[in-house]
């Protein structure tokens, strides 16, 4: 395109798209944040997980919406009205499923996406930030799905609500009166779900996106890590670009684009055949209405939590389990600075480190596990054992993550053509 | 009153009620594995969800409402006529377009039973069709029960009376005891449920009739939980068609792309 | 197999190779992607159609004349809309058709009615006139002016309707006058007599049926 005086070339280009251009950044911003953004060639199936996470996120706020059309908040009509969209709103069951089965599928997808950090330690320098923001976007994102859960007014989310919220009260000193405060009543109440209703459809969805949008920043200003662990801007080409980068648009939006049409596969097969995962995703407690005289026979948060929930029943202490449950989630915040090993990628690392990565793993899905199950002795046990090792991982880090022997990381990533 | 009208109309009807699937719950009354019955139900059979609307309105809307179900949505479904939905089904006062509310006065049915018969729409989503089945399959007589005569396995001391029992007949739970010692040492006596046999009064349908109509009531509440389900598998299957083949032709475009990268 | 060292050389891209099936795919990938997301948009652009509750609300309505007095209007509602319905006295329906100079539609050419209401008189019967009753300008309730000579609308006033909110006027067929804002006749809604003197709104009249 030939350049007109100092009129870059998506400007002078005409019409409807050159008159745009002169005014908003439009080229300029896929020139130089897709086209011109070089990611490294070796991404693996664990690099679909973030943009399938922003594609949830999209299909949340999109069915979000249309179930506040109809949805009506308050204590009376709640679960009503979700009965409502479920049966007399054309196409409502299922906006309604997409909306309950993707949150599930939301957790699901950023739990791969975490522990693709783990594998390949993108929470490294320089990507600590990275790694912090998006565990800010997780705990919004466990915010989002606890308020989420209580708008239905049934059983399940009337006690979910009442065990969550009691949990706060015991913080020393502010807990009972804590309680009082967030609850706006003297129990879970009509009070609480219209304020828990206005934080999950307003206030925390803005917290999201300008979450996510800062932790696409951060992974845009160091740019990504990849399975080998080496930073591909150490080695560049004669034209300045990483030798083993490639240009993020087209290959990784064709990429991605194909990894979406695998997982809207999955996510369909559920969607249509077993929305509610066998009772794992919508409870069964959940289809009779709120009664705070009535608690369920078994009370277990969604499978999401449970991993944590399992973590603050094993404890037999109520302050203690509390603040275990609370240290489970805040050590992950410091595991780039509890991880001191010379290399970044499990590919390279000592065997140590790889058995403590699946061993921590199996105990995060033994957990969730044992937090659906009512207890019992056997399962408490195992909860406490499982408890110790979990820790352990994050505990012991700076330990075995220096223990070797480490393999010599090549100088360029390892590829394989046709990946 | 009406349940006797009912009972002359539909006991014939009950001849043709058996299931056209594979039982999974037993023919015979012995019952000791009751707890491990499933209900076997196929909410795509329209045949047995009409019946089950059938038995639904004749024997269960007298205590229990539908209160999101309209009559209108359920013939829809169910593919039956406004004629036969006026004739057979709408509780007299009821339009087609009015939701499926028992006529039973909730203050009168607490000082009755003790407790309001709850509203059944969600029954099978809240509890699963199994505990029905295995709920409607396991009442037998009980005489130190004053109310109603009868017990149940699956919900004990439940309030509600063997509505059916003129199709079943109240069959009889044969326990015996058994002694357990207790982690104190103290030896306590329980009673254990051994299995069923026929009792003095017979119900107008054979056990394999009766098990169909329980089966078909099953059925009709199930669809009631969830009146989308049999729409929301069959689109499911073509949706999953369509992503198959945009999945694919996405898939060629990625790898044609992808020769570019070595 | 991840153990075994690629060592590249060079930049990782290679020239395109066939440009052509590149932009073919890409088209077929985007036009099939185009008819899922068409397919996508349908349970939310049919969610908000009128739901099954506002369709059973908006069911037909019976109505029942036999108390409703010769020049006597009464009201029901008919899907959230009151419905005129007026028992038109035999002087009523005898000046109707002498004032067609002064409407802007006698014939109710552009106005909305069903075929069966398209007629002289506007009705099925005659002595029943069935209307919405809601001004066709800008939707106020148009107030009746059923005798002859109005004090207020002049002496050559027929009987009909005047609207309070910007004046337009109606005849007792609910067909607009001259000078009005309104520019189409009242509209009649789908009815039909299920019986001498019961009138089902919303079911329209069949062929000869009653």
């Amino acid at each position: 395109m030939a350049n007109a005086g100092n009129t870059s070339g998506a400007a002078a280009k005409g019409g409807f798209y050159g008159w745009l251009n002169k005014r908003l950044p439009v080229q300029d911003f896929i020139d130089s944040q897709l086209i011109g953004y070089y990611a490294p060639k070796n991404f693996n199936f664990w690099y679909f997980f973030g943009f399938l996470a922003t594609l949830m996120l999209a299909m949340q706020l999109l069915t979000g919406i249309f179930l506040t059309m109809n949805y009506k908040p308050g204590a009376a009509t709640a679960f009503d009205s979700v009965e409502y969209i479920m049966r007399e709103v054309d196409g409502g069951w299922l906006i309604r499923y997409l909306h309950s089965t993707g949150a599930s599928f939301f957790f699901i997808v950023v739990y791969l996406h975490m522990f693709r950090a783990f594998l390949y330690g993108s929470y490294r320098a320089p990507r600590e930030l990275l790694w912090l923001l998006g565990m800010f976007v997780y705990l919004a994102l466990m915010a989002e799905a606890f308020f989420g859960y209580v708008l239905p007014w049934g059983n399940m989310s009337f006690w979910g609500a009442q065990v969550i919220v009691n949990l706060f009260g015991t913080i020393p000193v502010i807990g009972p009166g804590l309680v009082e405060w967030i609850r706006g009543d003297y129990a879970i109440a009509d009070a609480t779900l219209n304020r828990f209703f206005a934080l999950h459809v307003v206030a925390v969805p803005l917290a999201l996106l300008l979450l996510v949008m800062l932790h696409l920043v951060a992974l845009r200003q160091t740019g990504s890590n990849n399975p080998d662990g080496i930073e591909i801007k150490e080695n560049k080409g004669a034209d300045g670009k990483p030798l083993d980068g490639i240009p993020f648009h087209p290959y990784y939006t064709v990429k991605d684009v194909m990894g979406m049409g695998v997982f809207l596969m999955i996510f369909a097969a559920v969607i249509f055949f077993i929305p509610t995962m066998g009772g794992v995703f919508l409870e069964p407690p959940n289809f009779e209405p709120a009664n705070p005289l009535s608690t369920p026979e078994h009370i277990a948060p969604v499978w999401y939590f449970t991993p944590f929930y399992a973590m603050l029943r094993a404890v037999p202490d109520q302050k203690l389990g509390a603040l275990v449950m609370l240290l489970s989630i805040v050590v992950f915040f410091f595991v780039p600075w509890l991880d001191r090993s010379p290399v970044k990628s499990i590919r390279y690392k000592g065997w140590l480190s790889k058995v403590f990565l699946a061993v921590f793993a199996v105990s995060f899905v033994v957990l969730g596990y044992l937090g659906l199950e009512p207890p019992s002795i056997g399962r408490t046990l195992a909860a406490r054992v499982f408890t110790v090792v979990y820790f352990a991982f994050f505990v012991l880090m700076p330990i075995y993550s220096k223990i070797g022997p480490f393999k010599k990381v090549p100088d360029r990533v390892v590829y394989h053509a046709h990946a | 009153m009406r349940a006797s009208f009912w009972v002359s109309v539909l006991a014939p009807l009950a001849l043709f009620s058996h299931s056209a699937l594979a039982a999974e719950g037993p023919a015979t009354l012995a019952g000791a594995d009751w707890e491990k019955w499933s209900a076997g139900n196929d909410v795509q059979n329209n045949a047995s969800l009409q019946r089950g609307a059938r038995n639904f309105l004749g024997y269960c809307v007298g205590c229990h409402s539908l209160k999101y179900m309209r009559y209108a949505r359920m013939a829809q479904d169910l593919h039956i006529t406004p004629e036969q939905l006026e004739t057979d089904l709408l509780i007299p006062g009821d339009k087609p377009t009015d939701y499926i509310i028992s006529p039973m006065p909730p203050a009168d049915a607490v000082n009755w039973f003790g407790k309001a018969p709850p509203d059944l729409s969600l029954e099978a989503r809240l509890r699963g069709t199994a505990w029905i089945y295995q709920y409607l399959k396991t009442f037998y007589a009980d005489p130190s029960r004053t109310t109603t005569g009868v017990n149940n396995l699956r919900l004990p001391n439940s309030a509600m009376p063997h509505v059916l029992a003129n199709l079943e007949g109240v069959k009889i739970g044969v326990f015996r005891t058994v002694e357990e010692k207790g982690s104190d040492g103290q030896v306590s006596k329980r009673q254990e449920f051994t299995g069923f046999r026929p009792g003095e009064v017979a119900g107008s349908l054979s056990e394999a009739d009766y098990d169909g109509f329980v089966r078909d009531t099953v059925n009709f509440l199930d669809y009631v939980g969830e009146p989308a389900q049999v729409a929301r598998r069959q689109l499911g299957i073509w949706v999953l068609l369509f992503l198959l083949a945009f999945t694919v032709i996405a898939w060629l475009l990625k790898k044609e792309y992808w020769k570019d990268v070595h | 197999m991840s153990d075994q060292i690629v060592q590249t050389s060079g930049p990782s891209l290679a020239p395109v190779t066939d440009p052509s099936r590149r932009k073919f795919l890409t088209f077929a990938t985007a036009g099939v992607a185009a008819v899922g997301v068409a397919f996508v948009a349908v349970p939310f652009v049919e969610s908000w159609f009128p739901s099954e509750r506002a369709r059973s609300l908006g069911a037909p309505v019976e109505v029942d004349l036999t108390k409703v007095e010769p020049g006597q209007m009464i009201s029901p509602i008919w899907r959230l809309q009151p419905i005129y319905i007026v028992h038109r006295t035999p002087q009523m329906l005898a000046i109707l058709q002498n004032h067609d100079s002064d409407l802007k539609d006698p014939n109710s050419n552009q106005s909305k009615q069903p075929a069966y209401t398209k007629n002289p008189d506007r009705s099925v019967k005659p002595e029943f006139l069935v209307l919405i009753g809601i001004c066709t300008h800008l939707g106020c309730l148009p107030k009746q002016h059923f005798d002859a000579g109005d004090p207020v609308l002049g002496a050559n006033w027929p009987g009909g309707w005047l609207c309070p909110c910007h004046g337009s006027r109606f005849d007792l067929a609910g067909r607009v006058f001259n000078g009005s804002p309104a520019s189409v006749n009242l509209v009649i809604p789908p009815y039909r007599f299920s019986a001498a003197n019961t009138l089902r709104i919303g079911e329209d009249t069949t062929q000869g049926a009653a």
